[in-house]
């Protein structure tokens, strides 16, 4: 029997009432990036097999390969019921955000049932291999190479800022081709790499929070089947841009679930009555108020900007817009809501996580600095802000 | 309005010669390196470059010469906490010289004659007056000060928190309430057990402060300090702290900026050095505008310190736009570095990191903005 859309909302709803984890002894992240510790990492990925396993992630994907078989407005319920309980992120977002949806969409059948099934029930945990030392923001220059041998290809290079680099069981891999090709674009291809594959090998690199959660990866002559590579031969940037657009929710085929921890405005407000600043709460002092206001409105406009982009009559100017700008405008939300919610602190504004004096155990000071993970990793503020300029706006290119 | 004078820019000659030493000693002595292997030290200073901070009469700068100082003033102190911030030398530096300061404004004669030349010659000492509201103010205190009845001395109660370098420290100024009134008290660290300190977990891993217990701590009679004066005294340390504090920000901007401007130059992406970016020129800028700002306002305050109510202008202005200043700058390094940034091997977070501690001591930058409005408008 299928639920309807309400009824599969009411049993979301009355799960994740039920389940979600409260009162944990130590801190969640709340983006897939900002992942630090063995202990974050295991919890995440038993939380995400469970929410999988009660129904509420893949909803809409084909029940064949392990999906619900039901339709995205189920999922959509699903995920906003994990918003609604402040449940924990779920964290294999390179698997469920972007892998999954782009080999549902052109995989072969075997590549959807070797696949799929361990993304949704985070047995296989993804990881990206875009970013290289030298060429981030411009992804497009990306140099690392892959070398056609035979039915193989030979992998030499490195990529760097790797998420979740060092538990990845596979990787999406942007890989240079072809070097002489006629723009840096079309020399580039996209693969599905082991990463048990011999020749790879991975260093963490230490976050400013002190943590590890990424790292630089290798490839020494590391040999990859033909049949890793998605489409053809120097389609690679034309699919990286499709998963990017998976990412940014422009387009629909997400498996789900939460990938960044909705902030609660509601909790800064606590904080503003909680803590005193100049023996008064701090809420009293028209400054606070008249910040705090701001960023609830901000926070109102975000969501209603979510709901609009929905409702195609009001963005027949530009549809791009809301999809566009959400990234740019959420990350650097959060970084806001952090960076003030730690000047209500007063002198405890000073203590970071792991002092048993720090309020909230030191939260917003080590969320301020994770803030970076996702106005950088993604595609940095400054990025978005050129796409936008130019694709939403038609301003013309900077050379 | 009546009176204008918010402070004046200056510079005395001693202090010119102490920027002049202190730049060259510090750039000397705090490489990035060396601050970075401070860091995972329990102490997190270098014992040997603390020597000679005392050997070079810095300690001293603000003591006066029948103490032992140089008999100059907290205007001179400033070059050397703003080179030190530069380089972001751990030293309980600032924490000594707000200690004497103490001493000196409140102290008995006979606290001043063994506690001060001792400071002047290369003893650390600090202050435990912050407590755990979060709290600012320095007089509104909870721990609490009783005679032993029949004897000698106090028994004290309550907890103090930040209190810098304690365990370098030979002697600390803690505050306690003494029969109805806020009180000043100068003990030797020796008599205080290990098992009343706690370090604390700070967002500035180039610093060490602690927790410090009080109950069961042996104060005798005459350790307590002038208590007429604990009032001027801790308003003393307010202005001082705040001072010392912007000092540190400004010079530690002044790195910062300086790497970021670095790293724009060197790295690049689309085949353009990354600073050609406006996105990323235009802000860096405004860091600097900022910076040249701070600059200015802390050379004046340092210059007015001493002049009542355009010195305390002038301190609190200096205080709230170095923080800002710092704390802006900081953060679009981290931003301009990329995937770099986001790392702990880069010095971006370092700086930022820096300035989350020290906004929030001695008042951060909008508690500053609403003082100057009780004293501006
Ligand atoms: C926490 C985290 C996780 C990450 N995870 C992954 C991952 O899993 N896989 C992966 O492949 N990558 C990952 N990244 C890398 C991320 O995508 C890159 O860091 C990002 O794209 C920036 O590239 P870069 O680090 O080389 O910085 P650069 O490109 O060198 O940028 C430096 C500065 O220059 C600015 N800049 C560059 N070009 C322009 C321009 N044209 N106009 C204006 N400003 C410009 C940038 O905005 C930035 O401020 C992650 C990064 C972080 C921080």
């Amino acid at each position: 029997m299928v639920l309807s859309v309400e009824q599969f909302a009411a049993s979301a709803d009355a799960w994740f009432e039920k389940n979600t984890p409260r009162d944990l002894d130590f801190m969640l992240p709340l983006t897939f990036m900002e992942v630090g510790t063995d202990q974050q990492f295991e919890f995440l990925r038993n939380w995400q097999k469970r929410v999988y396993e009660a129904g509420f992630l893949g909803a809409a994907w084909p029940a064949e390969y392990g999906g619900g078989g039901l339709s995205q407005v189920h999922q959509d319920a699903a995920t906003n019921a994990m918003k609604a309980h402040n449940a924990p992120i779920i964290f294999n977002t390179i698997g469920l955000g972007w892998a999954g949806p782009l080999i549902l969409d052109r995989g072969s059948e075997d590549e959807k049932r070797r696949y799929i099934p361990g993304i949704l029930n985070a047995d296989d945990v993804w990881c990206q291999g875009f970013s290289e030392p030298d060429h981030g923001s411009d992804l497009g220059n990306a140099q690392m190479k892959a070398v056609r041998d035979g039915d193989h290809y030979v992998l030499d290079g490195s990529k760097i800022w790797t998420t979740h680099g060092h538990y990845a069981k596979y990787m999406i891999l942007l890989a240079r081709t072809n070097p002489a090709a006629p723009n840096k674009y079309l020399g580039l291809s996209f693969f599905l790499v082991p990463m048990n594959t011999p020749g790879i090998s991975t260093r963490k690199i230490r976050k400013l929070t002190g943590e590890n959660g990424f790292t630089q990866t290798f490839f020494d002559g590391a040999k990859i089947p033909v049949s890793c590579r998605v489409g053809e031969e120097g389609q690679g940037w034309q699919i990286a841009m499709q998963t990017l657009m998976y990412e940014r929710n422009a387009k629909g085929g997400q498996a789900g679930g939460i990938s960044i921890s909705e902030i609660d405005p509601l909790r800064i407000i606590d904080l503003a009555r909680s803590t005193k600043r100049g023996g008064r709460p701090a809420i009293e002092d028209p400054v606070v108020k008249d910040r705090l206001v701001n960023l609830i409105i901000d926070n109102q406009a975000f969501l209603m900007s979510a709901e609009r982009a929905k409702l195609s009559p009001l963005n027949a100017d530009c549809p791009q817009a809301i999809p566009l700008m959400s990234k740019l405008v959420r990350t650097e939300f959060i970084k806001d809501i952090n960076e003030f919610a730690i000047s209500l602190q007063g002198t405890k504004a000073g203590y970071y996580a792991g002092d048993p004096s720090a309020i909230d155990d030191g939260y917003w000071q080590r969320g301020y600095l994770n803030a970076f993970s996702a106005t950088i990793g993604g595609g940095t503020s400054e990025i978005q802000r050129n796409i936008i300029g130019e694709h939403a706006l038609g301003l013309p290119k900077s050379k | 309005m009546s009176n204008t004078n918010f402070g004046r820019m200056g510079m005395t000659e001693p202090q010119a010669d102490i920027l002049n030493s202190a730049r060259r000693f510090c750039a000397e002595q705090s490489p990035m390196s060396r601050v970075r292997a401070l860091m995972e030290t329990p102490l997190g200073f270098d014992v040997d470059i603390w020597a000679q901070t005392g050997a070079l009469g810095w300690l001293g700068i603000a003591i006066p010469e029948e103490y032992g100082g140089l008999g100059l003033s907290m205007t001179e102190v400033v070059p050397v906490a703003e080179q030190m911030g530069r380089t972001l030398m751990a030293s309980p530096f600032a924490a000594t010289t707000l200690a004497a300061q103490a001493i000196l404004s409140c102290g008995t004669e006979t606290q001043k004659k063994s506690i001060l030349p001792q400071i002047a010659g290369g003893a650390a000492a600090t202050l435990a007056l912050y407590e755990d509201g979060g709290d600012w103010d320095l007089t509104a205190i909870s721990a609490r000060a009783t005679r032993k009845t029949g004897g000698d001395g106090f028994t004290l109660t309550g907890e103090k928190y930040f209190a810098s370098d304690l365990m370098a420290a030979k002697f600390v100024v803690l505050s306690a309430f003494l029969e109805g009134a806020p009180a000043l008290f100068v003990i030797e660290t020796a008599a205080i057990a290990q098992a009343n300190i706690r370090r604390e977990k700070i967002c500035d891993e180039t610093r060490r402060t602690y927790a410090l217990n009080l109950s069961g701590i042996n104060v005798t009679d005459a350790a307590l300090m002038d208590c007429a004066k604990t009032p001027t005294a801790l308003a003393l340390i307010d202005m001082g702290g705040a001072l010392l504090a912007a000092a540190d920000m400004t010079g530690a901007c002044q790195a910062c900026i300086d790497s970021t401007a670095e790293y724009m130059k060197t790295r690049k992406q689309f085949g353009k050095y990354i600073g050609s970016f406006q996105g990323l020129k235009h802000p860096l800028v405004s860091a600097f505008v900022n910076y040249q700002n701070a600059r200015s306002l802390l050379y004046a305050a340092a210059y007015s310190f001493d002049a009542g109510r355009s010195g305390e202008i002038s301190v609190r202005m200096a205080k709230a736009r170095a923080g800002d200043a710092l704390s802006f700058a900081a953060d679009r390094s981290i931003q301009f570095h990329g995937g770099f940034g986001f790392t702990w091997g880069c010095d971006a977070q370092l700086y930022r990191r820096r300035a989350m501690f020290q906004t929030a001591q001695f008042g951060d930058s909008r508690m500053q903005r609403q003082r100057l409005a009780d004293l501006l408008l």
